[in-house]
């Protein structure tokens, strides 16, 4: 019996004084790290967006998505971070699209492990570049092995397909979410 | 009584006498896992010995009030809290590199070079042993992934510290920043200085077999000079 106690009362100190002292510092983290997230996502906004200077969340939808206006306060398109399967895990990117959702602006690949040296050549020129003014109407496709003779389409990077197929798959994947989202909700 | 050690060595034997990577092989998971770069490979350490010191501390000074039943409980929970502190920390200070480590900064709390020297040495002796302990065994481990992260860097990504050091002609080897690139680097490290201690070895036993050989010998020389 006094051995029971003794280890309730052991564990239950050392469990209240973690408890005690993680709130601490939790509580001098959050606002830090919140921070940084938000710093991330607006650099990634920035960087596919271009002219944009100001961005509201959209707020219609039930994911993350961002609507970005220009120096004089029009709305030019969209921001949308989106994720998916990769080669290896997820990928997390941010599309940039313009406003009536017919043409991508650029790509940002944001979180990736895919393999070095082979599949991480998706979040590097030239295979990004392709994706800036890419007709996404009706969807984006892709060609292997051949310059693209279509607007709507890229050239899979030689061996990375899966990983190249993947970035145009969580485009797709993303834009028909905005799409069919935007329509129910009523584009703003 | 237990033989003591002077202080000092409870500090150096963690560098290499009990080196926990290539002598104990303990933590072969960050090890292997994040040394595609030596700023990983330095950090991660860092992190470790922060986690590594404070348990130690902590479960050194009341480690006669933890019951046995819940010992492993009780330091699990301790090396927990700084686990979380260290990445709370992290995320919030060098939000850059927190990523780059991803989810090896909260396995710190499985890492068993941590629990093991809780178990093995921290339970038993004073808080001042058990820092210094606990200070070898992580500068040990700095030691052997900042040298496994260079060399994988160097050789996979031709920089060192980010700054590239080798030209452009030289064709990085990709396989070095993959995972069996760990594994070829660490064996073939653990091999070569594992065959350097054991030629040192040969050669103190030889010296002394030859010096304790050629005394009987020259005596004889000179009896038959004689």
């Amino acid at each position: 019996m006094k051995t029971i106690l003794g280890m309730l009362i052991t564990l239950s100190i050392i469990g209240v004084a973690s408890g005690g002292g993680l709130a601490l510092v939790s509580s001098w983290a959050d606002p830090l790290i919140a921070a940084n997230k938000k710093a991330a996502t607006e650099l990634a906004i920035f960087q596919v967006q271009t002219q944009a200077k100001d961005y509201k969340p959209v707020e219609t939808v039930s994911y993350e998505c961002y609507r970005v206006f220009d120096a004089s306060g029009n709305a030019v398109g969209y921001a949308l971070p989106w994720e998916g399967n990769g080669f290896q895990g997820k990928i997390r990117m941010m599309i940039g699209i313009t406003a009536d959702l017919s043409t991508l602006t650029a790509i940002e690949v944001l979180e990736q492990v895919e393999t070095p040296g082979l599949g991480t050549k998706v979040t590097e020129d030239p295979f990004r570049s392709q994706f800036a003014d890419l007709t996404a109407e009706p969807q984006v496709d892709w060609v292997k092995g051949a310059p693209p003779t279509r607007e709507n389409q890229v050239e899979t990077i030689t061996g990375a397909t899966i990983s190249s197929k993947a970035i145009v798959a969580i485009v797709n994947d993303g834009l028909q979410h905005l799409r069919k989202d935007l329509a129910e909700g009523g584009a703003q | 009584m237990k033989k003591q050690v002077t202080l000092f060595t409870e500090f150096t034997k963690g560098l290499w006498d009990q080196n926990p990577v290539f002598k104990q092989v303990l933590g072969m998971c960050p090890t292997l896992a994040v040394t595609v770069s030596a700023m990983n490979g330095i950090a991660m350490a860092l992190a470790t010995t922060f986690v590594l010191t404070f348990s130690s501390l902590i479960i050194s000074l009341i480690r006669k009030l933890i019951p046995t039943q819940v010992r492993i409980a009780s330091y699990i929970v301790i090396i927990a809290t700084f686990v979380t502190i260290v990445d709370l920390v992290m995320r919030a200070q060098f939000p850059e590199l927190s990523k780059e480590l991803g989810p090896y900064i909260p396995l710190i709390v499985v890492n068993c070079l941590i629990l093991g020297r809780q178990e093995a040495f921290a339970s038993k002796n004073t808080p001042i042993r058990a820092v210094l302990d606990a200070l070898g065994m992580g500068a040990g481990f700095l030691i052997a992934l900042a040298s496994l992260g260079a060399i994988r860097e160097i050789l996979g990504s031709r920089t060192l510290l980010g700054v590239q050091i080798l030209p452009d002609a030289f064709e990085p080897w990709l396989v070095m920043i993959l995972p069996a690139g760990a594994f070829l680097t660490l064996g073939l490290m653990m091999g070569f200085l594992n065959f350097m201690v054991l030629r040192k070895k040969t050669r103190e036993e030889q010296e002394l077999l030859s010096r304790h050989l050629q005394e009987p010998k020259m005596s004889l020389a000179k009896g038959q000079e004689a």
